[in-house]
């Protein structure tokens, strides 16, 4: 057997929580690279928040030595996808490094929206997809049923579909067996010129970049000056390595059909840009990988430090997260209402989220957000089109031609009886009925195209409490379309708050508008004199509330002389005002700013 | 001779009031004479501290101080001159329930010297002392009222709670003239405080947050009386003043009047920062600008050994803290804060230190200067937490 032939390179695709992690955890275990007492839980999940969530939101990658049965050793070449919609193209870089796929599916679940999403994509990478049937111990499971769904829905054979527990270490030399057989081996040319596929990067402090990296055809070792296709960078290598299970190898060369990673003293994450070809610099391929994509970011956000003293703090973090996060953008911007921050751009909500609790965790920043928005198309009466991810930088009306919003194609799966709830919420949103095919007697497929400015914020919460956890839902960026949208501005005692400004559909606006005033009188304190909130689109107010004035603040009683009660009371009333941010003569807590992404949780 | 005023804290009552979140509760016999024995323990103990001082004022308060036999009072009474040095002409003071009291008990508490009387009234309406949970009605306070004259007690304060549930302005106007009719030295007038973790925070506490959002109070399942509204609530405060001088008391506190001369020097002390020890069931001390509070853990105080072991929350306050107090307690005076006094205690003046803000309140009218004090004008008793908030 050549080299090759006794490498395997493939991933795990599975719904969230049906058991991919944990499968990986016992395959490298099984296949002796860490013992049982070095195991972490979940030693692909590096990060805290990646354990805690249950999420992976970097892919990783480790290189295990398996014993078949038939005798040889193989080399198991495990890439671990993110699994998140808002990560789907790295989802699909890390797919196009692999050449094979095992599909794990919950015994009891069966198969789930993003089961589904990531198949096709697997498929569509032309992987070489197998079964697993997991949790099988679980008393609710239902194997026959869930392998005949499988061949049903996905339309790939699953009769021989290993049955496992993969938390209970059941069945695990099955797959590993199903690996080795199924899934075809590399069929790289050596001796061509260089061809390597980036599906991740990572910055160490000490080496520079690490670029994860998948080599197609020919040969990279120390002192290769390589190029990067699409960014153009050209850097000496000068590290080659393989993946230990939290560590890494270095080793002699990596040749087509092996997976590892170079470093090259890259100080940017940007230079190895996710999806790109690493070539050789003097020889190079004629041409590059297929798939390549700049990313963009689809949600927009301000973030800005609670305390306005922590912003080169913030700048700080910001600048240390995206060394290893190419796909977070920032740019400093100013606020009246909120003073100095960043306008962030992120992959998804969830990306959003993540960084924003990482900033908060990790770098010990207390930040206040601004209401997520997507990217808009302006486009302008004298013909210019700007691309808008500040609602206050939207132009005056009488400037604008007409908008576009992003839209997406959403599949949504639910039971047969939540399926009248489900499409009203996507009725409720915007959405456009496409179709909806049963996929089995009790289970439906819809198709809606939906506004991503109506998904962003709570979409998925409340389909899950509309189906009671019943519906999952997968969704792909579809394109721009005009839109009938107007920027809502939120006026504090008679002074617009440019933080509290959002972009809504006409339709919605005063609903949102009336919403959000409701909100902020309940959080923002009276004061001595009367507010007035109001909701405005375009200078006619649409909604007004009222935060009554102050007449009365005092608590006079006697303790015996115990004044303690007494000042905490006052020093909690001063510390409070502190967290506040001052609009004109008003006070307005921090937490008003983030309101508005709470306005379907009182609904 | 530096001063020295004591509080005895005695937390014991024949029922706990609906509204009350003192520390006191209802103590078998048995739990009375134990605590009764710490206490002079601690007297002791203490004694020996302050052996170079004088004693002003004492104030037994509580819980329920005339729940104690006469002869247990006077017997307490002796124990502190046994071990302090009581002036002659001091403040003895002694919080009594008209449920609780009798002629016994009054010669006693006579006999033992005390000469100032606080009598927890609250109301003349039965119906309103019904829902308070008090254990005394109307005609209680009356009988008690006419007993505590006929046995000599010459210094007589009336406590009345404002802004209860279902009370009408008219209501609150006629209980403040029929006890300002009987001309006590000195009138407390609280307003109801729906504290937490009593029965009155499970039933009024959705009213009490909606009425704190400037809403009027709804009424909520159980047909439960409406508590006043702010302005209501605020309407009755401003008409205590007002009535009360027209029988003649002056306001000295935001919550106290009394006729000339007849303030009490016990509060005074706390609220001008003199030095006060307390002693007692978790009682609070402040001496040479050291505060500290005694247990609240009644098997702990009981087996004390040492009662300073006890204590919590024991901290010298650094100069900052000082004048902060100064101000948020001085405030509460209807005089306000003497500014040369200020400076020269506190080493800095007012302005220097509190400038700003203290200007920003006089442009919103709720803080004044005159005559070299500074004070809350009439809007800005409304809104003394909002002021004094500036000066923590």
């Amino acid at each position: 057997m050549t080299e090759q032939e006794k490498i395997r390179n493939f991933c795990i695709v599975a719904h969230i929580d049906h058991g991919k992690s944990t499968l990986a955890d016992r395959i490298i275990e099984r296949t002796g690279l860490l013992t049982e007492r070095e195991m972490q839980e979940q030693v692909l999940d590096n990060m805290d928040l990646e354990r805690e969530r249950g999420i992976t939101i970097k892919a990783q990658a480790v290189r295990t030595v398996y014993k078949a049965k038939d005798g040889e050793e193989y080399i198991l070449n495990l890439i671990d996808t993110p699994g998140h919609v808002d990560f789907n193209y790295e989802v699909s870089r890390a797919l196009a490094a692999c050449d094979g796929a095992i599909l794990v599916v919950d015994a009891a679940q069966g198969i789930e929206a993003q089961t589904l999403a990531n198949v096709y994509l697997a498929l569509d990478h032309d992987l070489e997809v197998f079964p697993v049937i997991n949790k099988i111990d679980l008393p609710s499971a239902e194997p026959e049923r869930v392998k005949e769904e499988i061949e049903d829905v996905i339309g790939i054979e699953a009769m021989d579909a290993p049955l496992i527990s993969a938390k209970n270490g059941i069945g695990i030399e099955d797959v590993l067996e199903a690996v080795v057989h199924r899934i075809p081996a590399p069929k790289g040319d050596v001796s061509a010129p260089l061809k390597a596929l980036i599906f991740d990067s990572l910055y160490d402090s000490y080496k520079g970049v690490i670029v994860f990296m998948r080599v197609m055809d020919g040969t990279v070792r120390r002192g290769t000056r390589v190029k990067m296709m699409a960014t153009g960078a050209v850097v000496e290598v000068v590290e080659v390595g393989t993946f230990g299970a939290g560590q890494f190898l270095p080793c002699e060369e990596l040749s087509a059909g092996m997976v590892g990673y170079l470093t090259a003293s890259i100080k940017n994450v940007r230079d190895t840009a996710v999806g790109d070809t690493v070539t050789e610099a003097d020889r190079p391929c004629a041409e590059a990988l297929p798939g390549y994509k700049k990313v963009q970011s689809m949600v927009y956000c301000g973030l800005y430090p609670a305390d306005g003293a922590k912003y080169p703090d913030l700048r700080d973090a910001l600048e240390k997260l995206q060394l290893n996060d190419a796909s977070l953008f920032y740019e400093a911007e100013t606020s009246i209402a909120l003073g100095f921050g960043f306008r962030c751009g992120f992959l998804g909500l969830l990306h959003l989220e993540v960084i924003q609790e990482r900033l908060e965790r990790e770098y010990d920043l207390d930040l206040v957000t601004t209401a997520p928005g997507v990217v808009y198309k302006v486009f302008k009466t004298n013909g210019e089109m700007i691309e808008l991810t500040n609602p206050s930088n939207l132009p005056d009306p009488s400037e604008i031609d007409h908008m576009e919003e992003p839209i997406v194609k959403a599949e949504i799966m639910v039971t047969k009886d939540f399926i009248g709830p489900i499409m009203e919420l996507c009725q409720e949103r915007r959405g456009r009925y496409l179709s909806m095919e049963y996929i089995e007697a009790n289970r439906a497929l819809l198709k809606y195209e939906l506004p991503l400015n109506e998904i962003i914020y709570d979409f998925f919460d409340a389909l899950k409490s509309r189906s009671k956890g019943y519906a999952s839902f997968d969704y792909d960026l579809k394109g721009y379309e005009p839109s009938q949208l107007v920027k809502l501005d939120i006026l504090i005692n008679k002074e617009e708050v440019d933080a509290l400004s959002f972009i809504v559909h006409a339709d919605s606006a005063y609903e949102r508008g009336r919403r959000m005033c409701e909100r902020l009188k309940d959080e923002i304190p009276r004061h001595l004199f009367e507010i007035p909130i109001q909701a405005a689109v375009g200078g006619k107010v649409i909604a007004r509330e009222t935060v009554k004035a102050m007449r009365k603040d005092v608590l006079a009683k006697c303790y015996g002389g115990d004044i303690t009660r007494k000042k905490k009371l006052l020093e909690k009333q001063k510390e409070g005002k502190k967290r506040m941010r001052q609009v004109g003569n008003v006070e307005i807590p921090q937490s008003a700013f983030m309101s508005v992404l709470k306005l379907d949780e009182d609904k | 001779m530096k001063r020295l005023s004591l509080y005895i804290h005695l937390p014991f009552c024949v029922r706990k009031c609906d509204y009350c979140d003192f520390l006191s509760f209802p103590v078998t016999e048995e739990t009375k004479q134990l605590y009764l024995n710490a206490l002079r323990r601690e007297i002791r103990e203490y004694g020996a501290v302050y052996a170079d001082r004088m004693i002003d004022t004492v104030f037994f308060g509580g819980g329920t101080p005339s729940v104690l036999g006469g002869e247990e009072l006077s017997g307490l009474m002796e124990t502190l001159r046994d071990f302090f040095f009581v002036a002659e002409e001091a403040e003895i003071s002694l919080e009594a329930n008209p449920g609780t009291a009798d002629a016994h008990r009054l010669q006693c508490w006579r006999r033992a010297g005390v000469n100032r009387l606080s009598i927890g009234c609250q109301s003349l309406r039965d119906a309103e002392l019904r829902l308070l949970g008090r254990i005394h009605d109307s005609a209680d306070f009356y009988r008690f009222y006419d007993a505590a004259r006929a046995h000599g007690f010459g210094n007589i304060n009336v406590d009345l709670i404002s802004a209860l549930p279902g009370q009408k302005l008219s209501d609150w106007e006629a209980n403040l003239r029929g006890v300002a009719g009987l001309a006590p030295e000195h009138i407390s007038a609280y307003g109801l405080i729906i504290e937490e973790n009593t029965p009155f925070y499970a039933r009024y506490h959705a009213q009490d947050a909606r009425r704190a959002a400037g809403e009027e109070p709804e009424a909520c399942a159980g047909g439960m009386a409406l508590l006043p509204t702010e302005e209501a609530e605020r309407d009755m405060y401003h008409m205590t003043g007002e009535v009360l001088r027209e029988y003649g008391y002056g306001q000295y506190e935001l919550s106290n009047h009394a006729k000339p001369g007849r303030e009490c020097r016990h509060n005074l002390v706390y609220w001008k920062r003199g030095d006060y020890l307390g002693l007692g069931l978790g009682a609070a001390s402040c001496v040479d600008e050291v505060r500290w509070k005694n247990s609240e853990d009644m098997g702990a105080y009981l087996s004390a050994e040492h009662f300073a072991e006890e204590q919590r929350e024991r901290a010298a306050l650094e100069l900052g803290e000082r004048r902060s107090e100064a101000m948020f307690l001085g405030l509460r005076l209807t005089e306000g804060i003497d500014g040369a006094a200020f400076a020269e205690r506190y080493g800095e003046t007012m302005q220097a230190l509190y400038g700003e803000w203290i200007q920003k309140m006089c442009r919103e009218d709720l803080l004044e200067e005159r005559e070299g004090f500074l004070r809350l004008t009439v809007k800005g008793r409304d809104l003394a937490n909002y002021v004094m908030a500036g000066f923590v």
